[in-house]
């Protein structure tokens, strides 16, 4: 278990006001100012050192990332920082506990992580659907402005630094990055061809950085109490630790702070009561958000919940969204559910995922009632592949992988179905 | 340079190429449907799928992807192939089967890549996604379930035409395109989205369930509804067109074409004139041929006789007239028929010397008296691609909704002597700096002081010539070179009197001002002209017979005949042939080539296909002031000339286009 010392989040659970008061007192914008004296390579360097991967579902290293933005403008383009608070992802919520109870850590964060990367400004796109946390974060950004921590001569840096919130509408698609740079400018939101890369040309045509809320929040900590203690947790590759949201099947659903690779079962045993009616009774997992493959009980029970631990189990950490199923899960139900979100969600740019993600659906609600051919099982498997990897975005690859999930581990749920409906629907005919 | 191999063969490729077009180098066809060179790039169709090394181990959209050194290139491989099917599958899946009544049918990019990449069956066995029709105007016939989503329709009017008319609603699966509110695309260009949609979401409205493209017989002509010669292929079948079409010509029109050009074929068919008429008593009555030559032949033409050319009429035609006139000892030929005088002595001071290709680098523009919208739209896009590559655009004239920055100085033509500081600033910095004079600014008297504009900011300089007039009439240029147009213009005819006036499809004359004249209009449509006249002979129009036109470029181009004149309709040089031997004189060409040895003789650029070389540009007197409030001289863009007029389709564009008239189907 993280002992207490060891957090970064110290008021996850809200037990003491968000405000900026309370806040300097747990250590937020404490010398802000030096930070940012350390000049921009070295933070950067010091967040390559940390090995922080991105905290919004790919895991790729923060530090390198900030390294593609341009050391200086040539032509007079500035450089910005988004942050994505659109969390969208279902199972996933430690965004929102982070902005309801913790504000000014993501402020700040946005302050060194910009200084570092040189931006002007950075944009918090704020999830349409989280009203009260975007009240907080007008607020925390107001009371900011007010201390004098960002806007002109930021924190008494001497550097000029703003910061915008925005509110989305409620599209999940507005979750991918360039999606949201064009949300942000206004349009439609769909996703952008790549390259070029947003570091290149990303919003307003500016080199353009975007983050997950988790990965910036944790950026002051971590240059506070330094790279090697930030690397000293986790395991090789997967340094650091992680807002885990553990939902479904369990005692205690919660928002949890955890070493980086720490055993599914203590996670479940520690924080979240256990899962109900015990061990036997655990179906499967989704362990990092509605995207990923599932992992069916066994596999999981003691695999550890990181990004190559999961990624060797055939599924991801992703956003560390921890879907737990008991078995009184209809689990074909359940991913049918996912993949109509998906279809839901879907832009409608590219053709793939347009036509495929309707087309998974429909024949997953037939597997669901069993109204199919044991054959289409095969041909479910293989429009799969056909969206997967095909897509402009990886909307594409998020609506197959459930389903290649499920008849990965689960074809002879499917195939029972199909039978037992064929036996009632012969005995209706005789 | 880089080297890319593919499929194994290894070739070189132009800085900045897509992987697209290393592919096509190499002779590799790769199906796409959003993908147009002329637009921007989608990305979003994903047939154009194809596997390249180095990169991610998946395929990957060649039409976005830059071409850089040493890629390994398959479009063979059994990955791609695979990519390819399930592409088309999703294609497939929610595209309607109604091939056998879709207009798209025999010339439908879905229906050819679907036969040559897609599966042999579906595999789709639940309900069509459908979606309702959208109204777009009189022009664009819509029928949206058969939609995949290309968006080149989308890109066209935002891109090209400069206008927000037409985008996408929702998303997902449930994504459509139409325009806002379902209003009419009321863009000059507007029914190129037409060409441009891959499958038959978006088919021509008039010409709907008219014919199969195999069934057409094409044939290579030039437009004449403005002075750009747009490059078009006539579609006809039996005697009658049924469409025009763009063709492409990088020179002139790209491949685009304004609404008027593709549209007005339908009044070739209706309002024709196909009978000889002469007046009696007031009244016109069918007539014969020799009746009609012999009342002329009484009127006593002999020095004494004019010819007026009219704005459709081709080179051929007006060459025939002259020589008729010369032989009758007369040189009194006009083709501007709304009295303007223009000095027309040294032909590049109103000539478009840039050009249209070269137009689109200039870095400063200044517009005198032309509404380029409606004078020449296809101008109008490349002055387009000048603004998105920075240029300034300053007009002298009233303004007009030109969809890119610019700054208009005044509908006094008078400002042309006094221009303010700024635009002066920016002609003096210009690189390749350009003046372009429309008709309004010609009737204004602007000539000569552009002129003195165009020495003052060095407009001709190495490479470059950025003195321009557009002209609006098809015929002007090559009217121009064949010596139609005197020093008082039209009131040099009025002045004189001629006992025979020959008025060669011009219905923009004021008749009235002719009237001891027998007036014999020799045209094709009973419009304003014919009207007027005294004797009518039936002739060809642009579509019935072969000519050559000279655009505004002093571009010289040769358009071939589609179909044959209606009933005693003869094409328009015979007639004046037979006129002369009516009259007793020899005009010394008895066939269309011997005509054209004679013309090419005469004027020897008209024998060359592309630009005319009209020598240096004259320095301005300096004594000429331009004045008066500019008014541009279209009203109604849709009725601009005596086809159009005869057009149901154009009558139409103009009554809810222009003029707001509700549709009567939309009111039902």
């Amino acid at each position: 278990m993280l002992a207490d010392r060891d957090r970064i989040f110290t008021n996850l659970y809200g037990f003491q006001p968000w405000n900026l008061n309370a806040a300097q007192k747990r250590g937020d914008w404490d010398d802000t100012k030096a930070l940012i004296g350390r000049g921009h390579d070295a933070i950067i360097d010091e967040m390559k050192v940390s090995g922080l991967r991105g905290r919004g579902g790919a895991g790729f290293p923060t530090g390198l990332k900030w390294s593609f933005m341009p050391k200086g403008s040539k032509d007079g383009r500035p450089s910005f920082l988004v942050i994505n608070a659109d969390e969208s992802e279902p199972g996933s919520c430690k965004d929102r506990e982070i902005i309801r109870h913790d504000p000014h850590k993501l402020i700040e964060g946005a302050l060194v992580a910009g200084y570092a990367m040189r931006a002007r400004a950075a944009y918090i796109y704020i999830r349409g659907e989280y009203i009260r946390e975007a009240e907080t974060l007008f607020a925390a950004v107001a009371e900011a402005y007010e201390a004098g921590l960002i806007g002109k001569n930021a924190a008494g840096s001497g550097y000029d630094f703003d910061v915008f919130v925005h509110r989305g509408a409620g599209a999940y698609i507005c979750g991918e990055e360039t999606a949201m740079i064009e949300s942000l400018e206004g349009k439609k939101g769909q996703p952008r061809l790549k390259p070029p890369f947003p570091a290149g040309a990303g919003l307003y045509g500016c080199p353009t950085t975007v983050n997950n809320v988790e990965s910036i929040a944790v950026v002051p900590t971590i240059l506070r109490r330094g790279a090697s203690w930030f690397s000293s947790l986790g395991r090789e590759g997967n340094a650091g630790t992680k807002l885990f949201q553990i939902s479904g099947h369990v005692e205690k659903p919660c928002v949890v702070e955890e070493e980086m690779g720490i055993p599914f079962r203590d996670l479940i045993e520690t924080h979240c009561g256990g899962i109900i009616g015990g061990w036997d009774n655990l179906l499967a997992v989704i362990p990092g958000g509605s995207s990923v493959p599932l992992v069916p009980a066994a596999e999981i029970m003691d695999a550890p919940m990181d990004f190559d631990g999961l990624k060797a189990l055939g599924s991801g950490l992703g956003t560390a969204a921890v879907i737990v199923m008991d078995k009184s899960t209809d689990i074909v139900r359940a991913i049918s559910r996912i993949s109509y979100f998906y279809k839901h969600e879907s832009c409608g740019q590219c053709t793939p995922c347009r036509e495929g993600t309707g087309w998974m659906w429909r024949v997953m609600e037939r597997l669901r009632t069993g109204d199919a051919e044991p054959a289409e099982i095969d041909m479910l498997l293989q429009v799969t592949k056909q969206v997967e990897g095909h897509t402009i975005c990886a909307l594409g690859d998020a609506a197959a992988w459930p389903i290649q999930g499920l008849i990965r581990h689960f074809r002879p749920e499917l195939e029972r179905r199909i039978v037992e409906r064929e036996g009632t629907m012969m005995e209706a005919a005789e | 340079m880089p080297k890319v191999t593919v499929d194994g063969h290894e070739i070189e490729v132009p800085e900045g190429a897509t992987v697209l077009q290393a592919c096509e180098l190499a002779g590799k066809e790769i199906p796409r449907f959003c993908y147009h060179e002329r637009l921007s790039i989608a990305g979003n169709c994903r047939m154009c799928l194809v596997e390249v090394k180095p990169g991610p181990p998946k395929p990957q959209a060649s039409c976005a992807l830059p071409a850089t050194d040493g890629q390994e290139i398959r479009t063979d491989s059994e990955m791609v192939k695979t990519a390819r099917e399930g592409v088309m599958e999703f294609l497939l899946i929610n595209h309607p089967l109604d091939c056998p009544i879709c207009d798209q049918g025999g010339e439908c990019d879905l229906q050819d890549q679907a036969m040559a990449y897609g599966r042999g069956g579906s595999r789709y066995d639940l309900n069509k996604r459908a979606v309702t029709d959208k109204y777009m105007g009189p022009l664009i016939k819509t029928q949206m379930t058969r939609c995949i989503h290309c968006t080149r329709c989308v890109r066209f009017s935002e891109e090209v035409a400069g206008v927000d008319e037409i985008g996408a609603l929702y998303r997902g699966e449930n994504m459509q395109i139409t325009t806002y509110l379902e209003r009419a695309a009321t863009h000059e260009l507007s029914a190129n989205v037409i060409d441009l949609c891959p499958v038959g979401a978006l088919t021509s409205r008039p010409y709907a369930f008219e014919a199969r493209p195999w069934e057409l017989k094409k044939t290579l002509s030039i437009d004449v509804s403005d002075a750009v010669g747009a490059n078009i292929r006539l579609d006809s079948r039996g005697r009658e067109i049924l469409r025009a079409l763009p063709r492409v010509n990088d020179e002139v029109n790209e491949e685009w074409l304004s609404d008027k050009g593709r549209y007005q074929v339908d009044g070739l068919v209706r309002r024709r004139l196909d009978k000889v008429w002469i007046r009696r008593g007031g009244k016109l009555q069918a007539a014969d041929w020799n009746e009609a030559f012999q009342a002329i032949a009484d009127a006593e033409p002999r020095g004494s006789i004019a010819a007026i050319a009219g704005d459709l009429v081709d080179c051929e035609t007006m060459f025939a007239a002259k020589t008729l006139l010369a032989s009758l000892g007369s040189d009194l030929l006009e083709g501007r028929q709304t009295g303007m005088s223009y000095d027309v002595s040294n032909l590049s001071a109103v000539n478009f010397n840039s050009g249209f290709a070269k137009i689109e680098n200039a870095d400063a523009i200044l517009i005198v008296g032309s509404h380029i919208r409606s004078e020449a739209a296809l101008v109008h896009v490349r002055l387009r691609k000048a603004v998105k590559r920075g240029a300034r655009v300053f007009v002298v004239g009233p303004e007009w909704d030109t969809t890119f920055p610019t700054t208009f100085l005044g509908t006094d033509a008078g400002v042309l002597h006094d221009l303010p500081d700024a635009v002066g600033e920016a002609f003096g910095k210009a690189e390749r700096p350009a003046i372009i004079l429309g008709a309004a600014g010609l009737a204004a008297g602007a000539l000569e002081p552009a002129l003195g504009l165009a020495r003052q900011w060095k407009l001709v300089r190495e490479g470059w010539n950025g003195f321009n007039v557009l002209h609006m009439a098809a015929s002007r240029m090559g009217g121009l070179m064949l010596g139609y147009g005197r020093k008082g213009g039209i009131r040099d005819l009025v002045t004189a009197a001629p006992n025979v006036l020959l008025s060669l499809g011009a219905d923009e004359v004021d008749y009235s001002a002719f009237p001891n004249s027998l007036k014999v209009y020799i045209g094709h449509h009973g419009d304003r002209g014919a009207h007027a006249a005294d004797i009518i002979l039936p002739a060809a129009s642009y579509a019935e017979k072969d000519g050559t036109y000279v655009n505004t470029e002093g571009r010289v181009q040769y358009a071939e005949k589609a179909v044959f004149a209606p009933g005693d309709a003869r094409e328009d040089w015979t007639i004046l042939r037979a006129m002369a031997d009516v009259l007793g004189v020899s005009v010394g060409f008895d066939s269309l080539s011997e005509l054209q040895a004679a013309m090419i003789a005469a004027v020897p650029a008209l024998g060359v296909e592309g630009l005319a070389d009209f020598g240096a540009l004259p320095a301005s007197s300096g004594n000429g002031r331009a004045s008066g409030e500019l008014k541009y001289p279209i009203e109604d863009f849709y009725m601009t000339n005596a086809i159009a007029r005869a057009s149901v389709v154009m009558q139409r564009c103009s009554a809810e286009l222009l003029h707001g008239a509700g549709m009567a189907e939309a009111a039902e």
